[in-house]
């Protein structure tokens, strides 16, 4: 495989490479002998660390600071600290579950939607991969075609993603002209809330099913046939079989599914953005949305407050990556039993 | 084969169809209408006219309107089926239109005239791509340029990102030192933030830095990314302990040992976490927007949305464009798609 | 309050001065249509007849100028010229051109109309010109009408005289409404103040809504319920995102159409010889018939490093046969007051509904009413138009009740003003 690669990837780009990390070896060697082996740890580490530090880390913690501001500057010396005010005005709610009684009626709506979002799309997405990796598993003829065109929506960009799809589904687009040579009546798909919400879940569905779809295939893939073999002899039922050996032994994979597709979910954004705008009304408005609009897109932008919104979303976040270690740790000690 | 997976791997009690062999054609069928349909619509919708991307109904492949040179007109006249009183059909030439009544011509003879009102007539047409919309940008736009730079970022970016990552994961995967939970929680949380919505503070660390307006400003925020860190050390967890302590009996430097040993065995990762690079990069658009606004450090994305106005955007160009942008994506998927599935599926597992 | 200190600025401000070389003029431009192609022309012109200048045109999509423009500046950075709509809200970072230019008298008589939409309040700068005036207006579909049999309201046809006619050439057409408005603030504020609305408080901060506003966008809310006007083209986006109903105007899906002149272009590329449309001017209200205008302008930059080549190309620019040529081949609506008064512009098309079309709008202006007028010049027009936007478009999605809409744009305003204080 390794070779293959390189000469995938073409001998010009491995080749200089390769000759850097020969002749990086020696000095390498001297570090080593006067760091000690946790010196070539720090070593190891940053690279990654001091971009990870200065890109992703400081604008993250200056976010924070951002929180904690108010005003339209952008440079954080020239705005006025107010300390939780932002968060305040963003949790002054008299009942947290109708919007409307809300300071931030939009960021409320945002919250909703986002959860209804979640909880939809990652259930019908999970289901849909399943299905199509159960499918994918089957001995099929050309099976590196049908892979292949599950997985092609995954190389697309977001935007065109949604592009595409407003273009098939707005009114005058090529679905209801198609229901209307069939005699249907035309549906204007993202005018009416309960479509245009749909349309946001199925698209993002089509946009993201075949990378779960090979993830779980690869779990299909890794279940050691004798087991069916034992059951086949028992006389078990293939639905059985099914909820006893298949649905167990993949279950490590589809918790990283349900994982990544969570935290994908809450992020929603791009596909989702250019397919409805967050219409009809704020039927699909989502929260990378609101923040997106409130702290940069709109003309008076209002960073601070958007900061706030991030911050209380991160916080979410965190719990779902604390559910994730969990799982992925229960899911490591489960791989290794097998 | 034996007949082990017989439920899930193919149809049950030979001739007869069992549903789940039903539930197979049917999903594989569906598969292949909804997931390649709309990208061929796309394809066609970038060969129309502006006039005929607005039309309703869509036609599915580009049509042009028929025209006939007529003598005694400087202009080509437009070509219609018109239904005469008598109920018999002529393609006829139209020489004026005045409010809903329009001057019919017989091109064969251009002194029969003939008024017709234009809801009893239809317009002769035949298919016609609109080359225009790909030929006027890559002429007008130095769109070559931008193909430059895009391929520079990308390269340059999944270059950076393969060493820095592998690197990165390989110290917190085959070493136990004191932090190393921290770092990773810490790179783990970060998984999760969305760019749009720290884009401000991103900005301004651009700007401090001086990278703004430059390609590095594009690559630099991209290439930490936590994703490749994760994928990379959770496959080189399973790399056995023993191979290391083996090569160290051996005297192998801790850097061999990364380069030697680690990095081949983690091809498969390599190879997943260069393609999605490779794909993501060449993708961006949020980010090398707000970066770029100097024509010189165009990538393709920021490019063809030039064409997106305050009120009025430019589809025609904005869709061929698109297109033009999709094609090495495309090639990447045709030629390295064993890869992908071969690699997600050592990968994502674990 | 006390103002943060951070090390960030300074460092920001040092690093920040990528050198510029002398004699490059770098130009940020957006483009709607053929100006790009235009400008372009004219600029090599311009570097044929100054050797020593260097133009560099950015073509940008029209997002770079809305939203990443202001981060720039903020940051002191940015080109040296710009073509902005946002021009008020901004107006601290542009360069006064008084002591830039050749004839700063040239610039009064002939752009001083607009001067103060693009130059802080109080001020007496010279920051630019206006490279498109434009108005908002309707546009009907004459074909449309004549087959219906149905007469087009004339002059001084209020908004209830064109839905009734609209609708009626709906039902015999089948057509899917009977008239749209582009989903815009600035759309729906020149009917607004036709009815009354005032937005402008005696203190020139933001009057809550009053009875003018709520009497127009409250018949817009009921045609839109009846079916009458296009729904889709409001609620297809939340927040203040703009949409146009173009398309179905273009395709005949549409009696009437309120939009502007900016149109005029792409209606005539698009429709082609589908039918006869014209421009109607706006329809009247209680207080008046008035459109609203608005446009993109051309400024300057205050933190150029070549403030006498930026004079140099700007005075090029905003030479009378340069606009005057401009406009002919763009099909916009110049802001020049010798182009305009000497009028007899050669508009670049075969179209003969064009040029009836750009001359309503000249037209219309006249009708254009004082509070109108001040609009354009106003520091919080934008936080009103998008609040109008949001709420309403969630009224008329059944989101939210009139009433509470009113509240809330008031308070989404206060907020705004708030926030940027």
């Amino acid at each position: 495989m390794a070779t293959r690669l390189k000469h995938m990837a073409g001998a010009a780009a491995v080749a200089p490479l390769a000759l850097l990390a020969r002749v990086l070896d020696p000095p390498l060697r001297a570090l080593q002998r006067v760091a000690g082996q946790g010196g070539m740890i720090t070593f190891f580490l940053v690279p990654n660390m001091a971009i990870f530090g200065i890109f992703v880390l400081l604008p993250l913690c200056i976010n924070f600071v951002y929180s904690m501001t108010a005003g339209p500057e952008l440079f954080l010396a020239q705005r006025d600290w107010v300390g939780g005010a932002q968060y305040a005005k963003l949790l002054d709610c008299e009942d947290y579950t109708r919007p409307a009684t809300c300071d931030e009626d939009l960021f409320w709506t945002a919250v909703w939607n986002t959860a209804r979002f979640v909880v939809v799309q990652v259930t019908l997405l999970v289901v849909c991969a399943t299905v199509t990796a159960l499918i994918l598993n089957r001995e099929l003829r050309a099976r590196g075609f049908w892979r292949a065109v599950f997985f092609f929506p995954v190389l697309l960009s977001p935007v065109v993603v949604g592009l595409i799809w407003r273009w098939i589904l707005q009114r005058d687009g090529i679905l209801n002209a198609a229901m209307l040579d069939l005699g249907l009546d035309p549906v204007n798909w993202l005018i009416e809330r309960g479509w245009a919400f749909a349309a946001t879940v199925g698209v993002t569905i089509w946009a993201h099913l075949g990378f779960y779809a090979l993830i779980l295939l690869a779990g299909l893939q890794a279940i050691p046939r004798d087991l069916y073999e034992a059951a086949e002899m028992d006389g078990t039922r293939p639905a059985r079989m099914f909820w006893r050996i298949t649905l167990p032994l993949l279950m490590p994979n589809l918790l990283v599914v349900i994982v990544l597709a969570l935290i994908r979910a809450v992020q929603v954004f791009d596909e989702a953005y250019v397919l409805t705008g967050g219409g009809p009304g704020t039927a699909t408005l989502y929260m990378t949305q609101y923040i997106y609009e409130v702290g940069f897109a709109s003309l008076l932008k209002n960073p601070g407050l958007a900061a706030a919104a991030s911050i209380l979303m991160g916080g979410v976040l965190v719990v779902l990556t604390l559910v994730q270690l969990g799982l992925g740790r229960r899911g490591e000690s489960k791989g290794k039993a097998r | 084969m034996s007949r082990v997976t017989a439920f899930l791997t193919r149809r049950r009690g030979g001739d007869r169809w069992h549903w789940t062999d039903v539930v197979t054609v049917l999903w594989l069928g569906a598969g292949v209408i909804l997931m390649f349909g709309p990208a061929v619509w796309l394809v066609l919708s970038s060969l129309k006219t502006p006039a005929g991307l607005a039309e309703f109904p869509p036609t599915l492949l580009p049509y042009a309107a028929e025209t006939v040179v007529v003598e005694g007109y400087d202009k080509p006249l437009p070509l219609f089926t018109v239904t005469r009183e008598d109920g018999t059909e002529a393609v006829l030439a139209e020489a004026r239109r005045v409010g809903t009544v329009a001057q019919m011509i017989d091109p064969a003879n251009p002194d029969d005239k003939l008024r017709v009102n234009i809801a009893e007539r239809e317009p002769v047409r035949a298919v016609g791509f609109a080359w225009e919309n790909y030929t006027q940008p890559l002429v007008e736009r130095n769109f070559f340029l931008y193909a430059q730079n895009s391929v520079f970022v990308t390269v340059v970016a999944t270059i950076i990102t393969l060493v820095t990552n592998s690197m990165a994961a390989f110290a917190l995967s085959k070493y136990q030192f004191r932090g190393r939970s921290a770092v990773l929680i810490l790179i783990v949380a970060t998984l999760m933030i969305p760019l749009s919505v720290i884009l401000v503070p991103l900005f301004s660390i651009i700007s401090a830095t001086g990278l703004f307006n430059t390609l590095w400003g594009v690559i630099l925020p991209t290439v930490a990314t936590p994703t490749g860190v994760f994928l990379l050390r959770q496959y080189m967890l399973t790399i056995p302990d023993e191979i290391i302590e083996a090569a160290r009996m051996d005297h192998a430097s801790e850097w061999q040992i990364y380069w030697r040993i680690v990095l081949p065995l983690t091809a498969p990762a390599l190879a997943v976490l260069a393609i999605f690079s490779v794909v993501w990069r060449w993708n961006d658009f949020l980010w090398p927007l707000v970066v770029l606004s100097r024509q010189d450090v165009y990538t393709l994305q920021v490019g063809l949305n030039a064409y997106a106005g305050e009120l009025n955007v430019q589809w025609h160009f904005i869709l061929a464009m698109t297109v033009v942008t999709m094609i090495p994506v495309v090639l990447v998927f045709v030629f390295l798609q064993r890869f992908i599935t071969a690699g997600i599926a050592g990968t994502g597992v674990k | 309050m006390r103002k943060m200190k951070t090390s960030l600025a300074a460092l920001a401000v040092g690093l920040m001065a990528q050198g510029a070389l002398a004699g490059d003029v770098r130009v940020m431009w957006y483009s709607d249509g053929v100006e790009g192609a235009v400008i372009k022309d004219l600029l090599d012109r311009f570097m044929a007849e100054n050797p020593g200048i260097n133009v560099i045109l950015d073509e940008v999509p029209y997002s770079v100028v809305q939203e990443q423009l202001q981060v720039q500046l903020e940051a002191g950075q940015g080109p040296d010229i710009a073509r902005v709509t946002n021009i008020k809200a901004l107006a601290d970072h542009w360069l006064d051109l008084t002591p830039h230019v050749a004839d700063p008298d040239y610039w009064r008589e002939n752009f001083g109309a607009q001067a103060d939409w693009m130059r802080p309040d109080g001020s007496d700068a010279i920051t630019g010109f206006m490279t498109q005036i434009t108005l908002v207006g309707g546009f009907a579909n004459k074909t449309l009408f004549e087959q219906a049999g149905v007469e087009m309201p004339g002059k001084g046809a209020t908004w209830d005289d064109w839905v009734e006619a609209s609708a009626r050439v709906m039902e015999s057409q089948g057509t899917v409404a009977a008239f749209a408005i582009d989903r815009s603030g600035h759309r729906i504020s020149g009917p607004n103040i036709s009815y009354g609305g005032v937005y402008i408080g005696e203190d020139g901060m933001p009057a809550p809504v009053n009875d003018g506003t709520k009497d127009f966008v409250g018949k817009l809310v009921d045609w839109t319920e009846q079916g009458l006007h296009l729904k889709d083209v409001w609620v297809s986006a939340s927040g203040s995102t703009y949409r146009a109903a173009a398309d179905d105007f273009i395709n005949a899906q549409l009696p009437f159409y309120y939009s502007g002149s900016w149109q005029i272009a792409n209606l005539s590329t698009k429709i082609g010889d589908l039918f006869d449309w014209v421009a109607t001017g706006s329809p009247c209200g209680s207080a008046g018939c008035s459109g609203l205008q608005g446009g993109a302008a051309l400024v300057a930059i205050k933190y150029t490093q070549n403030a006498e080549e930026v004079g140099k190309v700007m005075d090029y620019l905003a030479q009378e046969d340069v606009v005057r040529e401009f406009s002919e081949r763009t099909l916009f609506l110049p802001g020049h007051k010798g182009v305009n008064t000497k009028g007899g512009l050669n508009w670049d098309t075969q179209d003969p509904n064009v040029g009836a079309a750009l001359d309503t709008f000249v037209a219309a202006a006249a009708d254009v009413l004082p509070e109108a007028q001040r609009l354009p010049a106003w520091k919080w027009g934008s936080a009103y138009y998008g609040a109008l936007v949001t709420r309403i478009s969630q009224v008329m999605a059944g989101e939210l009740a009139l009433d509470e809409a009113w509240a809330r744009i008031d308070s989404d305003i206060a907020e705004q003003v708030e926030a940027a204080q």
